[in-house]
């Protein structure tokens, strides 16, 4: 430890696409790697990250993204045919392992295994009907007073 | 590299961020106190993603050097 306190971060992860999944998985684990104290606080569809029986098939639409890069020029307003997304999908996985990226349930184990405090949002599962089973092993459950009473703290906060 | 010789190399090429600052932590605490860890990568952004982190952990780089597009990092143990 260089400093005497640890910093803290704590984040909000609010978005369940395979794009936005990756952002606060990455913060969380390079944090602890430079001995942060982190915490990611998963709510909404970001209960999709740390849902075991979702998070290997997140997915991406590129209805409503231009940035979205793509092959050939393409009219934003063909997203909406079907297998778009499928298709947008795989080819982000194909680019994501292009770099040699680890997969978002690899990404949650390095969190995990780091250290990274992961809590998933009680309302979210109930509204959703999703089990504290269904749950990534280590994924702990709590509400907003929880992750305020840790980000209060915190030399950064970030809502994603 | 330089007349210092590691205790451990650990070969992070290819691999993009944030592997290569995960992975040299992990190396970092495998060794002991005092050992040295020589890093290779390809990630250029790792030319300031590994200082940063070796700054926060409080661990000391010794050398940063390039050859060809392979950076190659010492780092000695200190925390």
């Amino acid at each position: 430890m260089a400093t005497d306190k640890k910093k803290r971060m704590a984040i909000i992860a609010s978005k369940g696409t395979l794009d936005m999944a990756y952002p606060p998985l990455i913060l969380a684990s390079t944090a602890a790697a430079m001995d942060v104290e982190a915490a990611i606080f998963f709510t909404l569809y970001g209960v999709d990250i740390v849902n075991k029986r979702k998070n290997k098939s997140l997915q991406v639409a590129p209805i409503a993204n231009p940035a979205m890069p793509s092959p050939v020029p393409f009219p934003n307003i063909l997203g909406v045919l079907p297998g778009m997304t499928p298709m947008a999908t795989a080819m982000m996985k194909g680019m994501i392992k292009k770099i040699n990226w680890p997969s978002i349930p690899e990404l949650v184990e390095l969190c995990l295994e780091s250290g990274v405090k992961m809590i998933a949002c009680t309302p979210t599962l109930e509204m959703t009907g999703v089990k504290k089973e269904d749950l990534v092993e280590g994924v702990e459950v709590a509400g907003a007073a929880e992750f305020l009473d840790f980000a209060l703290d915190a030399d950064m906060t970030l809502f994603i | 590299m330089s007349d210092i010789k590691p205790d451990k190399t650990a070969d992070l090429k290819g691999l993009n961020c944030p592997m290569p600052v995960l992975k040299t932590k992990k190396a970092i605490e495998a060794l002991e106190a005092g050992q040295i860890l020589e890093v290779e990568v390809t990630d250029p952004g790792s030319k300031s993603d590994i200082p940063a982190m070796l700054k926060r952990t409080g661990n000391e780089l010794l050398e940063m050097k390039e050859e060809g597009n392979v950076i190659k990092f010492l780092i000695k143990k200190v925390a």
